[in-house]
């Protein structure tokens, strides 16, 4: 009954309905899609640290995070392999490297990158060079001369495929050693700054280059399900205690992302209340105005002995069934928006410089996160319905004598 | 006679008012002080970065930039020197050279730029000097001595009085060696930087690499940041008669640091988008209360017109209610939006609850927002702007009403 009425009530200007119904929808769809968006670009710098070599969870020497040099490196890997078979929940890859920072030398060009020896079938699971690969071959396992590099490296160094790449570095001995690669594959990334930095070769032939024996610089750990590796790190922690191991996530890793990200979600979150606040006065207005032309009416069925708490809810209904043909239409575009971008992105590689330099990537994916979904949602509604109580007061405080008396 | 009659109605109902005045005000003031922070953040990033080491404009050689070669020199930089004693506006200058080397300690080696510097001419143009945290910074009369940078010093395990020795290679294709005593220790907040560079006196870095008297290049730095094109345009026009100097580019902040340069004309274009979506929604907030101006009163119209007021003028009588409406929101909302503006102008926001993010991105600290004609008026402009359209509707919409009609209206 108070529901149909109230239906009636709000289409009895179709026009104040209809506009303040799209102030609310313009605010729920900006809410939902630009939500999206920069969520979207949230994951993408998660998933482009976590893919550059991060992986979930890391095992590293207890001193190499301070001091990442080669004598800060892992012993007794076989050992290790075994614990992480064993305890790894289902679904969890593992790859183990060697990091260390050398100097690239060719004829032409001299600079320093980042030397990382893989076991190239394992660390093709586990992050990005395993499909970045443009030119030439992959690594073999055991691989001896052969070198990968980024594209930008390449163009950096005026070279090409089959030319040789010197690296020189220091031994676990601290004698400077050189040893000559030869570039057998090319890399993109999506980032150039990862292009010129990183050059893989074989484990086996970092741990020769630089008298390792075995030892490995770092465990790189990714996860079927990321939200589990703060419990395995947990975990790994307890086993591994008392050894001269440390295992850090992703987040402990890259503490700069982490505070990027909460200063992302507290704009998104600022941005719901700014547009809320925006559509907000609009609602009580509209709503004062719908009850101030409907005063007699107040006025009589109050006569007729309807209670006030009636009132406040019958011009609460009236308010709820606003918001909510708002927020479902808001939603839909919102999501349809969403769909439309996830094929085919949101293209910035006019900014790609830009995008680059907060760590994303030139083309951003909208995502969905069902929390923030739910968030602006809720904001909306209670919020709506709290500043809705004003003009709902408002009515039920006519007396019957004033409000007919108006005309 | 029309304004009066206008700011009569509008105070018929001085709670609808106080509302939309209210709705427009908040708004403006918010794009007022967020555009204010946003342009603030933007100096300070760019006035910090800056300082670090690229300077507001450099000259130097074509292509040194993409590929540092030690022999894309600038020859006789004295004479780029004299010419820049000439252009007004230009603050301070200096001559750099830099060399890729082999850095070591007598345990560790690790890569990175060698960096020739004048200690008082960079001193005017780098805030070098001030970052110093151990030791002394250099004087011209330090012969072999360095300054090396914190993450580098803790790399190499070196102590001020250190040695490290440098290897590289000089220009004329010789092998580059020197040893130097660390006489400072420096840290910029910028982590890069302080992991790769070592600063020594220029003519040290001149015997080292054998330079001939050449450097890599002329840094320079401008009164202010919004002349840095025109000073750009002067030097590119003194270069172009030197005949000789054809290979010689100068290069601004933007193309020294692409990647700040774009990721705040990003942050720019998002940040519109927002403007835009926020200003659009409190149009239509505010749209019913224009429309309610006709459909309440359409009988008190009807007199009008039965009484001879032409639709013309009752057309104006509507827009000057709501543009006096939009525009007593929109003053209250520039002058608020301002002074809370100027306030942080002066006094700055505190931001270093997050400052291990901020110094990744050079800000340090505090942020002061920046007030100016472009922050205080383009977000409320467009806000006129879109109000006006949404105010036109109910206005022309009046004109389709007869005396009867509206005479006869419930």
């Amino acid at each position: 009954m108070e529901f149909q009425l109230a239906w009636r009530n709000i289409w009895r200007n179709p026009r104040r309905t209809l506009v303040i119904m799209c102030a609310v929808i313009i605010g729920v769809w900006s809410m939902i899609f630009l939500g999206a968006v920069m969520q979207g670009m949230a994951v993408d710098m998660v998933n482009n640290s976590i893919a550059t070599l991060t992986g979930n969870v890391q095992i590293h020497h207890k001193n190499y995070q301070s001091d990442p040099v080669v004598e800060n490196s892992i012993t007794g890997i076989g050992s290790l392999a075994s614990t992480l078979n064993q305890h790894l929940p289902p679904g969890a890859k593992w790859a183990s490297r060697v990091r260390v920072n050398v100097i690239a030398q060719n004829a032409r060009h001299t600079n320093g990158v980042t030397l990382v020896g893989i076991e190239p079938l394992k660390e093709a699971e586990i992050s990005f060079i395993g499909q970045a690969l443009i030119d030439g071959r992959y690594l073999e396992p055991g691989d001896r001369h052969g070198i990968i590099v980024g594209e930008a490296l390449l163009e950096q160094y005026e070279t090409k495929l089959g030319h040789k790449l010197i690296l020189t570095s220091q031994d676990t001995d601290q004698e400077m050693v050189s040893r000559a690669f030869r570039i057998v594959g090319t890399f993109r990334a999506q980032m150039q700054e990862t292009e010129k930095q990183f050059v893989f070769v074989s484990l086996g032939a970092a741990q020769k280059m630089l008298k390792l024996n075995d030892r490995v610089s770092e465990v790189s750990i990714v996860l079927a399900d990321h939200r589990n590796s703060a419990k395995v790190s947990e975990n790994l922690k307890k086993i591994l205690s008392g050894t001269s191991f440390e295992v850090k996530t992703w987040k402990e890793l890259l503490p700069v992302l982490m505070a990027y990200l909460q200063i992302f979600n507290g704009f998104v979150f600022v941005w719901y209340l700014v547009v809320f606040v925006a559509m907000g006065s609009g609602i009580v207005n509209t709503m004062l105005m719908a009850i101030f032309e409907r005063m007699r009416e107040f006025g009589l069925v109050k006569a007729l002995g309807m209670k006030s708490s009636r009132i406040v809810k019958e011009v609460l209904i009236e308010s709820f069934l606003l918001l909510l043909i708002g927020t479902l239409v808001g939603n839909l575009l919102g999501i349809l928006c969403i769909l439309a971008f996830s094929q085919n992105g949101i293209d910035l590689t006019v900014f790609a410089a830009g995008a680059e330099y907060i760590g994303i990537s030139r083309v951003v994916y909208p995502a969905l996160r069902a929390g923030d979904l739910i968030i602006a949602n809720v904001v909306v509604f209670v919020l709506g319905l709290l500043i809705s109580l004003y003009p709902a007061l408002k009515a039920a405080k006519f007396t019957p004598v004033e409000a007919l008396g108006h005309t | 006679m029309d304004f009066k009659m206008a700011w009569r109605n509008i105070w018929r109902n001085p709670r609808r008012t106080l509302i939309t005045v209210s709705t427009i005000a908040f708004s403006c003031l918010l794009l007022v002080f967020i555009m204010s922070f946003q342009f603030g953040g933007y100096e300070t990033m760019i006035n910090t970065s800056v300082k670090i080491h690229s300077g507001h404009l450099q000259l130097q050689a074509k292509d040194f930039k993409e590929k540092r070669n030690i022999r894309m020199v600038v020859e006789d930089p004295q004479i780029l020197g004299k010419m820049l004693d000439e252009i007004s506006g230009v603050k301070s200058y200096t001559y750099r050279s830099e060399g890729f080397s082999i850095i070591s300690s007598d345990q560790r080696s690790f890569a990175g730029s060698v960096i020739g510097i004048d200690p008082e001419k960079e001193a005017e143009v780098s805030n070098l000097k001030s970052i110093i945290r151990q030791g002394s910074y250099l004087s011209s009369d330090d012969f072999n001595q360095a300054l090396v940078g914190e993450h580098l010093a803790n790399k190499l395990k070196v102590g001020l009085g250190d040695e490290i020795v440098i290897l590289g290679q000089g220009r004329d294709g010789s092998i580059a060696a020197g040893v130097v005593t660390v006489q400072g220790i420096f840290n910029s907040g910028l982590d890069e930087f302080d992991r790769s560079t070592v600063h020594i006196r220029r003519a040290d870095f001149e015997e080292i690499f054998t330079m001939g008297g050449a450097v890599h290049k002329v840094v320079i730095t401008v009164k202010a940041l919004g002349e840095v094109s025109r000073i750009k345009e002067m030097i590119a026009k003194a270069t172009e008669n030197m005949v000789w100097k054809r290979s010689l580019v100068v290069l601004d902040w933007k193309e020294l640091m692409p990647g700040l340069s774009q990721s705040i004309q990003m942050d720019l274009a998002g940040a519109v988008i927002f403007y835009l979506i926020l200003i659009l929604v409190v149009a239509f907030s505010i749209l019913n209360t224009f429309l309610m101006a006709i459909f309440e009163r359409t009988k008190e119209f009807g007199v009008l017109m039965a009484l001879g007021v032409t639709p013309g003028r009752l057309t104006r009588l509507l827009l000057i209610e709501s543009m006096s409406i939009t525009i007593i929101g929109i003053a209250v909302g520039i002058c608020v939006g301002s002074l809370l503006s100027w306030f942080f102008q002066v006094h700055g926001i505190d931001i270093s609850g997050s400052s291990e993010l901020l110094t990744e991105y050079g800000i340090s600290g505090r942020v002061y927002t920046r007030l100016s004609l472009l922050s205080a008026l383009s977000g409320p402009g467009v806000m006129l702007i879109i109000t006006f359209a949404a105010a036109l509707y109910p206005a022309l919409k009046v004109r389709s009403l007869t005396p009867v009609k509206a005479l006869s209206h419930g």
